[in-house]
């Protein structure tokens, strides 16, 4: 047990997540040359999203009241059982990267299942689509986790993560290469940024992720908002772990954990900012073109399966 | 006598009494006699399937019994494994007829002996008394499609489909193991085990059984009846073929292939995992543009058995590589999927039987709202549909995660095939996993959750306590499974060492621990992580967030007015999206129809538009043999023209043949 390290990595993830999107659109605007409103601005949302009354749409189940929570819930168990600030696992053997994976989709189910709750036409149509995308995600995904275990010999985070640690040739061979892209591609998709999605969308009817939470409001939108939040820092906290592990403490003294979240909170900024400002670059794409994109990074991603037997 | 034979014995006794019971007593107690002695039944059924599982063995022979091959029955890991399945499911299907079950005399007396024919099958140890009682099931399974004929002719249809294909796959089976014993010394299975067989000859025994098993097991391409049949028969009897009658199929593969023929070349297995991944990703395709929410879930059960099918593939492809310790983990991932299906997929079922016996509606399109009238089918749907939908804490997770396993640590050193065929596997099974959470989002979110489409789903009452208990009690197993696999793990690991050899595949009691390969899961920490996460964010939410009271408020309605139910999401919408990714795969046949106003053409009448996802496998496949099939006895007729002298001319000439033949061989 490493309580001290799950607290840490918990409240970092927590806290920094708002920061993170607060950074990514301070990027944007300023490469679009606006002033923005300052990294602070997604807490100050959130704050006041928290002073709202809460408001329960008519004909909504208590499914649609609790999808926010479970949907927090699932990121917030991801973000202290995976080693983002340190390998030792927090609670048991639980950082095991097809389990990580499947509680992420869980968190994006609930809120799908609450989508078609209310039963109008955009609740079901986000619903729908974030579903799509999901189910044409899940093989990349899951065939680059298979790249990255199968020269360690284990799906389990921590031991993915020292093996490149122990051996830093592994992150500039191809197998590495490809499956980082591959799973760039995911994250991208997973978390609805651009070209899969537009999280600054207005028009009803391009909306996928945004259009699946419309009818939220208040308190319920400001735990959506988080989740979605941690949810990007999550991964690519993970993006940066699994292939820049430097920096990840592999103890608990407190020195160690200080520099495990200077690194983490240095990986993330940056690879955000960088998304951040390859975003400015691109449109949406049309919801159609979406799985020629993803069948391209499983391509790439199944390429870096078999380059694992064959150049390993 | 031990606990096994006994149970066994229990088993077929207390079948075979309620069988005649049912036939005697009264219209009004017919239900619960023949429940009551389905309850027994499945409840000697897996007292005996424990025992087996735990060790015991028997052995029992009668030969004067069946003429020419007599009777033999035994027991070992693998059968007590099916054993006490088929027993669990009964079990269920028995205390949820009670009050569902309103069908006439022959339905309720065949049913207990279906139960009874399918305790026999993996009990028999001899080639002749596996083929009775794998005959015996065809036929009462076949009788129970039928039961509703009266009122919807599509069970008629059903039921000619599932009778022809069953007994296509029956006759193969046949051929096979008849092969197979002409090689032998006996018809027994110790016999077969023991028998020196020409390579060739068990290639063709293995290919010959494997498609009349797989048939059973609704894989393709001989699938074709099980989503009609599974659809048209009634719901607890639907319960019993798509979570206990299919998997037997997977023991006939698991005991022919694997016990009886000692695994074989590698080819063999990238069959047998060719077709499962092949299944489980068009029966997934297929269950996710289905709106009739039986059908949904009987293309469910296809795509689930190629799962399993893609382990038992790997098992044996791993076997063949000499992988012991691996193969097992394979075979032991393989056969607790087939327990895991059959908890949730009787879940699944008997909610679904409580929305029809409600609603009369199995249109998706149709339901909707149904969270208000029956709060207890909608909780029982929705766990099934979070176990089926291979996330966790859901039960097929644990089954999936210990396959992804097996094929993660599947690596030869150097195999050039395995190389491909994993990745691709793991593919497969990531792609089922992901369209089976599209499938389930679809049957849960718009079956049950959001306003009601129709008049029936707005009027829907909660079942009556019988068949609530009954799917209570499905899905209390598949919660148990799904929180702690580690009670049935070691018993499922130790049937699959019987196939394959090799030790336990995994240990531990609260986390799963692979052995011989670094791997550990503990799907009670997820659970308990999730629930105090919950309760964590709640307490964090009410600390920070204002307290001010709920209010209800309007839908965004884009400030059209109310919306109704007609601009709600149907199934049919919901996956439209992933139909026209897979348009290729699928080939939909789409329709519209423009009516024009007669004195303009500009002016649209009405605009009528249709759409359907026809199996395409089926159309593809089948047509071009029945018409062969069709050809061929048309040519055959002409032989037959009635005249006695072209007959005994056909005897004289057959015989003359046969003195040839016998006079140039001998």
């Amino acid at each position: 047990m490493n309580v001290a390290g799950g607290v840490v990595q918990a409240v970092v993830v927590v806290g920094g997540a708002p920061l993170l999107v607060g950074v990514m659109r301070q990027v944007r605007a300023r490469l679009e040359g606006r002033a923005g409103p300052g990294i602070g601005q997604p807490w100050r949302d959130l704050r006041k999203l928290l002073g709202k009354e809460p408001i329960t749409p008519r004909g909504t189940t208590e499914l649609f009241r609790l999808a926010p929570l479970v949907s927090l819930a699932t990121v917030l168990v991801v973000a202290v059982v995976a080693p983002f600030v340190t390998t030792v696992p927090t609670v048991g053997p639980a950082a095991d990267l097809f389990a990580v994976v499947a509680l992420l989709a869980l968190g994006t189910v609930v809120l799908a299942l609450a989508g078609l709750d209310t039963g109008t036409a955009f609740g079901g149509m986000g619903a729908s689509r974030e579903v799509t995308i999901l189910a044409l995600v899940e093989p990349t995904l899951l065939v680059a986790i298979f790249a990255l275990s199968v020269r360690v010999g284990s799906t389990n985070l921590g031991a993915i993560m020292t093996a490149t640690v122990e051996d830093p040739a592994r992150v500039i061979s191809p197998v590495s290469l490809l499956a980082a892209v591959a799973l760039v591609v995911v994250t991208v998709a997973e978390n609805g940024r651009l070209p899969v999605d537009n999280p600054s969308t207005h028009l009803e009817l391009t909306m996928v992720h945004e259009a699946m939470v419309l009818e939220y409001a208040g308190p319920d939108l400001a735990l959506v908002e988080l989740a979605s939040a941690m949810r990007l820092a999550v991964f690519l906290g993970l993006l940066g772990n699994l292939f820049l592990p430097w920096g990840l403490a592999t103890g608990t003294d407190p020195v160690a954990l200080a520099v495990g979240v200077l690194a983490l909170v240095v990986k993330v900024g940056v690879l955000g900012a960088l998304l951040a400002a390859a975003e400015v670059f691109l449109a949406k794409l049309r919801l159609f073109r979406v799985p020629e994109l993803l069948a391209g990074s499983f391509l790439l991603s199944l390429l870096a399966a078999t380059a694992a037997f064959f150049l390993a | 006598m031990n606990l096994a034979s006994l149970g066994l014995a229990g088993a077929v006794t207390a079948g075979v009494v309620t069988a005649l019971v049912a036939v005697l007593v009264p219209v009004r107690a017919r239900p619960v006699v023949t429940g009551a002695g389905l309850v027994l039944t499945g409840a000697a059924g897996v007292a005996a399937g424990a025992a087996g599982l735990a060790g015991v063995t028997f052995s029992v022979s009668w030969p004067a019994v069946l003429p020419l091959t007599g009777v033999a029955f035994g027991m070992d890991q693998l059968a007590g494994l099916f054993l006490a399945v088929t027993g669990g499911v009964a079990l269920i299907a028995g205390v949820y007829g009670v009050s569902y079950s309103r069908h006439g005399r022959a339905a309720q007396a065949t049913l207990p002996l279906f139960v009874v024919a399918m305790l026999l099958v993996p009990a028999a140890t001899s080639v002749g008394t596996l083929l009775v009682c794998w005959e015996l099931m065809a036929l009462t399974s076949l009788l129970l499609v039928l039961a509703e004929h009266r009122q919807r002719p599509e069970v008629a249809v059903a039921g000619r489909w599932y009778a022809v294909l069953t007994h296509l796959g029956f006759a193969t089976i046949l051929c096979g193991l008849l092969i197979l014993v002409a090689h032998a010394p006996g018809d027994s299975f110790a016999d077969l085990r023991a028998a020196p067989l020409p390579g060739g000859v068990a290639g063709l025994v293995f290919v010959l059984t494997l498609v009349g098993f797989t048939s059973k097991a609704g894989i393709l391409p001989l699938h074709a009846w099980l989503p009609r049949a599974h659809p048209e028969a009634p719901s607890h009897v639907s319960a019993l073929m798509s979570a206990a009658m299919v998997n037997l199929g997977v023991y006939g593969v698991v005991r022919v292939g694997l016990d009886l023929l000692g695994g074989g070349p590698r080819w063999w297995w990238l069959v047998v995992l060719g077709l499962g991944a092949v299944s489980a990703v068009y029966g997934i395709l297929q269950a996710a543009m289905s709106t009739d929410l039986k059908r949904l879930l009987g293309f469910s059960t296809t795509e689930n058995l190629g799962l399993v099918l893609v382990g038992v593939g790997a098992a044996g492809l791993l076997a063949a590589g000499g992988q012991r310790v691996l193969a097992g983990l394979a075979l032991a991932a393989a056969l607790l999927h087939v327990v895991n299906h059959a908890a949730f997929k009787t879940t699944l079922f008997l909610a679904a039987g409580s929305v029809l016996h409600a609603t009369g509606v199995r249109d998706l399109d149709q339901l909707g709202g149904l969270r208000r009238g029956m709060p207890v089918t909608t909780a029982v749907f929705g766990w099934g549909a979070l176990a089926a939908s291979a996330l966790p804490p859901g039960t097929a997770f644990v089954s999936e995660w210990l396959l992804l396993q097996a094929l993660v640590h599947g690596v030869p050193e150097g195999g050039g095939a395995e190389a491909v065929v994993m990745p691709v596997a793991v593919a497969v099974v990531a792609l089922t996993a992901g369209l089976a959470v599209a499938t389930f989002v679809k049957a849960f979110g718009v079956g049950f959750l959001a306003r009601p489409r129709s008049r029936q789903a707005g009027e829907a009452h909660e079942s009556p306590p019988s068949m609530l208990a009954g799917m209570v009690l499905a899905a209390a197993v598949a919660a148990v499974l799904a929180v702690l696999p580690t009670l049935v793990l070691p018993a499922v690991g130790a049937a699959a060492a019987v196939a394959v050899g090799g030790g336990p595949a995994t240990s531990g009691v609260l986390t799963v621990r692979l052995t011989g390969v670094a791997g550990e899961l503990s799907p009670l920490v997820y659970a308990v992580a999730l629930l105090a996460a919950v309760v964590l964010v709640l307490g964090g939410l009410r600390a920070t967030a204002t307290r001010r009271a709920r209010r209800a408020a309007r839908l965004w309605d884009c400030g059209g007015g109310p919306l109704s139910a007609r601009m709600e999401y149907t199934a049919t919408s919901f996956a439209e999206p992933l139909q026209r990714v897979f348009d290729d795969v699928l080939e939909p046949e789409q329709d519209v129809t423009v009516d024009h106003v007669e004195e303009s053409r500009y002016l649209v009448r009405a605009v009528e538009y249709r759409r359907a996802v026809p199996d395409r496998v089926e159309r593809r496949l089948y047509p071009p043999v029945i018409a062969a099939l069709r050809a061929w006895g048309e040519a055959g007729r002409r032989l037959a023209t009635g005249s006695v002298h072209r007959y005994l001319g056909y005897g004289f000439y057959t015989l003359c043949g046969v003195l040839l033949v016998l006079a140039v061989i001998s």
